[in-house]
């Protein structure tokens, strides 16, 4: 009969548990820290939820006239529509420095939204709104890509920001 | 007297093995179609209609269906064997093994027909035949009757052998089932809830964001439930196979039950890019899943050293020498020794998904597959292949054809994936490259990219020449191979401390409610407030 309860572990062993434990440790630190406290922004539910069949009438939401609108000087909003195999609109002009902020949903399956450049990579699914900001500080052209399949024509869904000089 | 266990075993190895093959003949096209060699419209009068069908098939094959065979097989092997007592109810594994091998059928007939060519995450409302959702849930429900058929064999050894203690092999394959008994909880749903009504059209419309959540509660301890039976083999069996000990038997047994409690409540990390789901849940699993980094930390630990045990035994001396005397012309070890090398750069590649908004810049990118095919495609896979190396002769009663060509495959898949999953690791991570898509079509693709494409076609075809070897191998050893003129007996690696692990080690109940606890804890509110936002709306598409 086995009744001991005592754990036996070697010295170096010990070691290799402490240093494991710090690594982890200060590796959630410095992810929650940047996450929270810097604001790395990922995806979180917006307020509604919306009908994928009726999202892209026009006059049923704003998706209905996707595109680009002013909301004040340096601060703009981006409605984008995607659906097999397209978004909508295609192309995005910005002036330098403009903050963006995309808000993404789908008519039909599941797309996935990765702007080059930004940190802005996301799901886009059906009945969501996928919603993140950012602000181009370089002038240039910048691919977003679909990154989720959605059917044999997935390889040819992207579009692009074209940001320009002020 | 193990002779149902062993010809139980045989089939399921055999089945998954045949999977595994044709799954894996497709991985070198889609690394030349994304290089620009593009062999699919030659495939289309064999019935594959596109590279996505292509895909679909090497993921569901080699993730699903091989793992899923390999792994009943092998712990109803390894359980009756760790134990020396047959099963209980021999019948209800022959059960479990009907079960699957008729979903793998049903399946198939879609999943080839094209009428399921929705990857193996068949994320709704991609809409495949309900034929091919019915068949995988029957392939999970054999899976079950397999877990049930060891612990009745296991509550009658316990009968048997009151207060001693479980042997090391037979607790952690327990483990695993129990494992993904749990976790398998979310996938069932996913398809009795929401897929299978739907397809049949039962219900007109499906939620995606819960169907995804439910899956991936499933998906992420998948993939402990492809690990843990190669840490099976790297603690429990590879020292011996090396000539050595197993450094600390208590250790081992202490990450398993950390498996167990840490696999399934941290599903999240697959979906930080979610629009559905709340932040602070999703930083929630991303702690757990930094902790369950922990217990392969023991296993690093624990694996090296009892490697180190074998290789001073047989005569290595000094800081490195060990490492020279193990046993490398043995392609059993070399495969397990170099998958669980390149698995440990998975490990880290993984860690970066993990992070929470570092997965920001590889979420979806083709640095995925660069991570997963040195984890499940490497450390798993060519594990598993390792263990053939050994049981597929003693289950055949034939000697292995070749060692030579057995270790020629082992160092070839060794060198094509590092070649494979850098070109994909670069790719993701410096120029957003998406994964799951037909690269060397797309109109994006920019010519930046082609190096690193290069690359991966490179490996992709080393790796195609180790696959050759290792089916040729197979192949011959169990059709035309010399009789086996000695036993083969289950390598069962001696514990180093000589001295039985603490009776807490050795007790369910509370790792159990542990488990259990935990999952409630980090998923309850999760699924409660997706079902607050319930969105039934998806009709199902087919774009394929
Ligand atoms: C001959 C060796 C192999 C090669 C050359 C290969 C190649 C590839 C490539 C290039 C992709 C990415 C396709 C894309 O994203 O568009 C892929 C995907 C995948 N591979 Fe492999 N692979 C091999 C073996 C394996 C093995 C052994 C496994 C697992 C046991 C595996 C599991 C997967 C899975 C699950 C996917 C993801 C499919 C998806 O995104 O839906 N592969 N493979
Ligand atoms: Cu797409
Ligand atoms: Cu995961």
């Amino acid at each position: 009969m086995n009744n001991h309860t005592h754990l036996h572990i070697h010295p170096i062993e010990r070691l290799w548990i402490i240093i494991s434990f710090s690594m982890i440790g200060v590796f959630a630190v410095a992810v929650l820290t940047a996450g929270f406290a810097y604001g790395f922004q990922l995806p979180v539910p917006e307020d509604r939820i919306v009908d994928p069949n009726l999202v892209a009438t026009p006059g049923a939401t704003a998706f209905g006239e996707p595109g680009l609108r002013e909301l004040s000087p340096g601060n703009m909003e981006a409605r984008v529509l995607a659906q097999a195999w397209s978004f909508t609109p295609k192309e995005i002009t910005i002036p330098v420095g403009t903050k963006v902020t995309f808000y993404v949903t789908t008519k039909d399956v599941q797309h996935g939204f990765h702007l080059e450049g930004s940190n802005i990579n996301f799901m886009v699914l059906p009945g969501q709104i996928s919603k993140l900001s950012t602000t181009f500080t370089t002038p240039g052209t910048y691919n977003f890509y679909c990154h989720e399949y959605c059917g044999v024509g997935h390889q040819t869904m992207y579009g692009q920001v074209i940001v320009t000089e002020k | 007297m193990y002779a149902h266990e062993n010809r139980l075993t045989a089939w399921h190895i055999g089945i998954a093995f045949v999977a595994l093959m044709v799954g894996m003949l497709l991985g070198p096209l889609q690394t030349w179609e994304h290089a620009g060699l593009n062999l699919y419209p030659a495939l289309r009068s064999i019935g594959i209609q596109s590279y996505y069908q292509g895909l679909t098939i090497h993921g569901i094959l080699n993730a699903l269906v091989f793992t899923t065979f390999f792994i009943t097989g092998f712990l109803t092997f390894a359980t009756t064997h760790s134990l020396k007592r047959a099963s209980k109810y021999p019948w209800v594994h022959t059960l479990a093994l009907v079960v699957m091998f008729a979903g793998l059928l049903i399946t198939a007939v879609p999943l080839l027909l094209n009428g399921a060519t929705v990857l193996y995450t068949f994320y709704p409302p991609l809409k495949a035949d309900p034929a091919f959702y019915i068949g995988l849930t029957l392939v999970v429900v054999g899976s079950w009757i397999t877990g049930y058929g060891l612990l009745f064999t296991w509550s009658a050894w316990k009968k048997e052998n009151p207060g001693v203690q479980t042997p090391l092999i037979a607790f952690a394959s327990l483990i695993t089932m129990v494992m993904w008994q749990i976790c398998t909880v979310g996938v069932a749903v996913e398809m009795l809830a929401l897929n299978i009504p739907w397809s049949l059209g039962l219900i007109a419309g499906t939620d995606p964001q819960l169907a995804r959540t439910l899956f991936w509660f499933t998906g992420h301890p998948l993939v402990y439930f492809w690990l843990l039976p190669a840490y099976i083999s790297w603690y429990g069996m590879l020292p011996k196979q090396a000539g050595g000990k197993l450094f600390s038997e208590p250790l081992a047994r202490l990450s398993f039950w950390l498996f167990l409690i840490l696999s399934t409540p941290l599903g999240l990390h697959h979906q930080y890019v979610d629009p559905g789901i709340p932040a602070g849940w999703k930083a929630l699993h991303a702690v757990l899943t930094y902790s369950v980094f922990f217990p392969s930390m023991l296993t690093l630990f624990n694996v090296v050293a009892s490697l180190e045990i074998a290789g001073r035994a047989r005569g290595g001396k000094g800081t490195f020498g060990w490492i020279r005397a193990l046993p490398w012309s043995e392609p059993s070890f070399t495969a397990q020794a170099l998958a669980g090398i390149l698995f440990a750069f998975g490990g880290i590649s993984g860690i970066a998904n993990a992070s929470y908004d570092l997965n920001l810049v590889l979420h979806n990118t083709a640095w995925q597959p660069g991570h997963f095919h040195l984890t499940v495609g490497t450390g798993v896979a060519f594990s598993f292949m390792g263990i053939g190396y050994w049981l597929i002769p003693k289950l055949s009663g034939k000697e292995l054809w070749s060692k030579k060509f057995g270790i020629y495959q082992a160092w070839t898949w060794f060198v094509g994936m590092i070649l494979m999953s850098n070109g994909l690791h670069i790719l993701g991570l410096r120029y957003s490259v998406p994964r799951r898509s037909a690269l060397g079509v797309a109109p994006y693709a920019s010519a930046e990219w082609t190096p690193f494409l290069i690359e991966s076609a490179l490996g992709g075809t080393i790796l195609l020449i180790s696959v050759v070897l290792l089916y040729v191998n197979y192949g011959m050893t169990v059709f035309a191979g010399k009789k086996l003129t000695r036993e083969i007996e289950m390598p069962v690696a001696e514990n180093a401390e000589g001295m039985p692990s603490p009776r807490w080690l050795d007790t369910w109940r509370p790792w159990l409610l542990g488990a259990v606890a935990l999952v409630l804890v980090a998923y309850g509110p999760v699924i409660y407030i997706l079902l607050t936002r319930l969105n039934l709306t998806s009709p199902g598409f087919r774009v394929w």
